[in-house]
């Protein structure tokens, strides 16, 4: 039985868990996306999307789904300790795709703020939450959306109205900690308002060490003059397997700044789906990806021009050592009647070791002529004239090395907007550079990687 | 100012193809469709030996099982292979002894299209192989090659006279199983030029071959295989054309080029194919396979090419750089106009040590043509200090055109160095301000744009090549500007 086959069969044998679980209208588009799945299932290496990442392997294994919240009999703090301490947020927690914590599990602020559970959301506003959930992914936009819409009971819900600001950064933490391998959905959905302004930190972790798949999808509508800052952090063991879907769908001079930095994972896709529906919007999209051993990390992002006066910067940095492999495929679409856009993309890889390898794929394609567009790629190596200048003034060359690597990641962490998280980030990437695995100092399990048999 | 400059453009976007006419002579002609017993008779009528009549129902067994690639960013109509008569020849003798064997009405078509097939009218010295539909109908100056050890004749001579090294390096870089296009012109392909430079040979000539289709309703396959052996050299060159007709004539030919140690390859194209009509009725499909080997240590092959005609083009000429130090090279300028479709580019393996590759492909596009550049740089495990440099520039004429660029960098090797970098713009406010301010009005400011945007290709052309190159572009896109 093929694995398509197998979550098909999964869904109708859930059907009643997951009808009981969310409102009646979800129902229907539960059904649709499955619908679609079974015409198109799990995007396969044929795919060009997928190429140079094999889902068809990841998806192979047998995984125990999620869907319900898990019982925690200890506090979370006690197991887990951010990776960005001392950070003024408002922390939230994610625990197995279902939101965990504090009551109630959705709050509404003075200012008209709402925050918390998705699933109570579903609930509470079922008409807001229509109007946007999955209207900006779509349920037919890709095999693993679909699974998504279909599966997905909880997450995180972020509703700024018209005008507010929200003063702290909002800090989701997702956390994978099972007793067997397991397949996890989680959904997000952000909504902005006009000219509403807010501040999102994202971390991914794993705490046991089973193997996991997530499938995330995460929606943010920014209507116009909204400002968002999206940081996330990828900190996951060796053995998990993460696949994000990031639609960002922007109405007239909003701004949204979105910044992934990978510093540790198994196997990970993140895709960023870009899309500039009214005039003077700015998309800004940075990734850095640090890799080694056989990790995996594939970076796509699109970019969607479909209105005139538009910009988007895009920067993507990878250092790949070991026998790890890095796929960067970007493209920015700029549509007939999106005159005066200014769209640029840069992708630079280092390779580290002769094991390592890059496939990276810049596209444009213009339908406008009033416009400037560039991208850049490289791959190559540390400049070993620079490192013999840094030797010849007594530098040792291992310090060079991280010195050289570390100014190279630095120009994404730099875009960060969030200063403690900066610095820290600049603290972990600095360690994950030296080979001091910085999820390990913080994490109770010290389990160290140890590898599962495969 | 904009407006004037729009006008301009219009204008200059909006030029006649010259090369339109038709030849009405007698022509020797299979009837429509493709299946066995054509391929047998196209075999037979060349008097072929048994080992290639096998190969090409090989090929054509492999054809069948194939489909058409839908990858390209091409929108291309149906195409019905049974509607192509897959051979046609101008009636002439067997082998014509001198040119007064040649019809006049032929001799009289190259000297219209500028290629004239007396030697004596030559001045600068290019020996020429002039196709016409399905077969060679002259080959220059080979007994002057032949002196030097050069063969330098049509296909289907080599394959009589030179069994033994068209055997050898025929589809060694573009095997039959290759895609769709290269099966089915190995199943039918029906002359071409067949190119060997001898050991330590420099070729004192450029060598070129014209291509004309005539025939209405035929597809032209011809098929190309040059091998320069070591330490040789030589610059080849490639013309086109085809005359104005309402359908679309599909032309898929195969070039083959290997390049043994130390041996240097020059390979130069101007594709004037008819484009279509305004409308887009009517142009020559092109979808052509090319590719070289740099099999030897040491070894070269550059390809450069002008692409200025066919209503759609799906080419990518290669480099397989296997030998350590080859050194590969792609040269482009491609302009699309009216409704034109280009899906063009390269791919550069590096499987050599120390390999080097450069690509430079400047793409224009102009009325509501589509113009992409795809390409492929991959460099293996063991291309240790392998080099690559890639720049592709769009330059966007107009408002409804489209360009697009599709590169794939394949990196496997630390010791690698891999860069790629691609503008898309218009010509801009500021640079037609800067030249109408020195007194050159808008019409020249965008010839002297566009030819200067071009300009780092074209230099790599041969002289005589270059210059056609540039009436070419001005012809494709600017009227009188010099």
């Amino acid at each position: 039985m093929s694995t398509n086959q197998n979550y098909i069969e999964l869904f109708r044998e859930k059907e009643k868990i997951l009808e009981k679980a969310s409102p009646s209208f979800m129902k229907e588009i539960r059904q649709d996306a499955m619908d679609h799945f079974s015409k198109t299932g799990i995007p396969g290496r044929k795919s060009e999307l997928y190429k140079h990442t094999s889902l068809q392997k990841i998806f192979e294994p047998n995984y125990s789904i999620q869907l319900q919240p898990s019982k925690v009999d200890f506090k979370v703090e006690d197991i887990f300790t951010c990776d960005v301490p001392n950070l003024k947020t408002r922390l939230e927690i994610i625990l197995n795709g279902f939101y965990l914590g504090k009551k109630p599990s959705l709050s509404r602020l003075d200012n008209g703020i709402i925050i918390g559970s998705l699933s109570e959301a579903l609930r509470q506003y079922p008409d807001l939450v229509k109007e946007y959930l999955t209207k900006h992914a779509g349920t037919r936009s890709d095999g693993l959306v679909s699974l998504n819409t279909a599966f997905a009971l909880d997450g995180l819900f972020i509703y700024v109205p018209k005008g507010q600001v929200m003063d702290d950064a909002v800090q989701v933490v997702h956390l994978a900690m099972t007793g067997l391998d397991t397949l996890l959905h989680y959904r997000n959905l952000f909504i902005m308002e006009d000219n509403a302004s807010a501040k999102v930190i994202v971390c991914d972790h794993t705490l046991s060490p089973f193997r996991f798949l997530t499938n995330s999808v995460t929606e943010i509508y920014a209507g116009p003059g909204a400002r968002l800052n999206y940081s996330r952090v990828q900190n996951e063991h060796l053995n998990s397997n993460l696949l994000t879907n990031l639609f960002i769908h922007q109405e007239k001079d909003s701004q949204v700044i979105s910044n992934t930095i990978t510093l540790h994972s198994g196997t990970v896709r993140n895709n960023t789906h870009v899309l500039l529906n009214a005039e003077d919007c700015d998309s800004q999209v940075y990734g850095l990806s640090l890799a080694d051993r056989s990790q995996h990390i594939d970076n796509y992002v699109n970019i969607d021009h479909a209105k005139p006066n538009c910009t988007s910067t895009q920067l993507f940095k990878g250092i790949l050592d070991e026998q790890s492999t890095g796929v960067f495929n970007g493209r920015i679409l700029v549509r007939p009647d999106a005159q005066k856009t200014i769209a640029y993309q840069t992708n630079n890889n280092i390779l580290m070791s002769d094991e390592a390898k890059m496939n990276t794929k810049p596209q444009l394609e213009i339908y406008a002529d009033d416009v400037q567009c560039s991208h850049g790629a490289t791959t190559g190596q540390l400049d070993e004239n620079a490192l013999f200048y840094m030797q010849s003034r007594g530098i040792p060359r291992k310090e060079a090395r991280l010195l050289m690597l570390y100014a190279f990641a630095h120009e994404v962490i730099d875009k960060i907007e969030v200063a403690p998280l900066k610095n820290r980030i600049n603290g972990l990437v600095d360690k994950r550079l030296r080979g001091e695995l910085s999820r390990c100092n913080n994490c109770s399990m010290a389990c160290r990687d140890t590898p599962l048999p495969i | 100012m904009a407006n004037k400059k729009d006008e301009v453009i219009r204008e200059v976007t909006q030029n006649e193809y010259k090369y339109g006419f038709f030849t009405d002579i007698e022509t020797d002609t299979l009837p429509k469709g493709l299946n066995e017993d054509i391929i047998r008779l196209i075999s037979a009528k060349k008097e072929e030996p048994e080992w290639l009549l096998e190969f090409r129902l090989k090929s054509f067994g492999q054809w069948k099982k194939m489909s058409m690639p839908h990858w390209a960013h091409l929108k291309i109509p149906g195409i019905d292979y049974q509607d192509i008569i897959y051979y046609s020849a101008p009636r002439q003798k067997a082998s014509p002894e001198s040119l007064d064997d040649i019809d006049p009405e032929l001799r009289e078509t190259f000297d219209k299209l500028g290629i004239p097939l007396d030697e004596q009218k030559h001045l600068t010295g290019v020996a020429v192989d002039a196709i016409m539909d399905s077969v060679s109908v002259k080959t220059t100056f080979s007994e002057t090659l032949a002196e030097l050890g050069i063969i330098f004749c049509s296909f289907s001579e080599a394959v009589k006279n030179h069994p033994d090294l068209v055997r050898k390096y025929l589809g060694s870089v573009v095997p039959y199983t290759d895609n769709y296009f290269a099966a089915l012109n190995s199943a039918v392909f029906s002359d071409g030029s067949f190119c060997y430079i001898p050991r330590g040979v420099r070729c004192p000539m450029e060598l070129s071959t014209y291509f004309r289709i005539n025939a209405a309703n035929t597809g032209q396959f011809e098929r190309t295989l040059l091998v320069a052996d070591d330490e040789s050299y030589v610059s080849y060159l490639e013309g086109c054309t085809a005359p104005m007709r309402d359908e679309n004539q599909l032309h898929a030919a195969v070039v083959e080029i290997v390049a043994l140690e130390k041996a240097e390859v020059k390979y130069s194209t101007v594709q004037n194919w008819y484009p279509g009509n305004k409308e887009g009725k009517g142009g020559i499909f092109n979808f052509v396979t090319k590719r070289g080997i740099c099999k030897g240590n040491d070894s070269k092959i550059s390809w450069t090419q002008v692409e200025t005609g066919s209503a759609i083009t799906w080419k990518y000429p290669s480099c397989i750089l296997k030998g350590h130090n080859s050194i590969g090279e792609f040269f482009s300028v491609a302009v699309t106009n009216n409704h034109q479709q280009a899906d063009t580019g390269t791919k550069m393996i590096h499987i050599g040590r120390n390999t080097r590759s450069t690509i430079i492909s400047k793409g224009i596009s102009a009325g509501k043509s589509q113009n992409s550049y795809r390409g492929l740089v991959r460099i293996l495990k063991n291309a240790k200090n392998a080099r690559n440099f890639s720049q592709c520039d769009s330059l966007l004429l107009g408002n409804k055109c489209g360009a697009h660029t599709f590169p794939y960098i394949e990196t496997d090797n630390s010791s690698a160095i891999v860069e790629h970098e691609a503008t898309t713009s218009k010509i801009s406010e500021d640079q037609i301000f800067y030249c109408n301010q020195r007194g050159i009005d808008t019409e020249k400011a965008i010839g002297l744009i566009v030819n200067g945007y071009a300009r780092e290709v074209l230099n790599k052309l041969p002289m005589e090549f270059a210059v056609e190159a540039q009436k070419l572009l001005q012809i494709s896109l600017e009227g009188s500007v010099g």
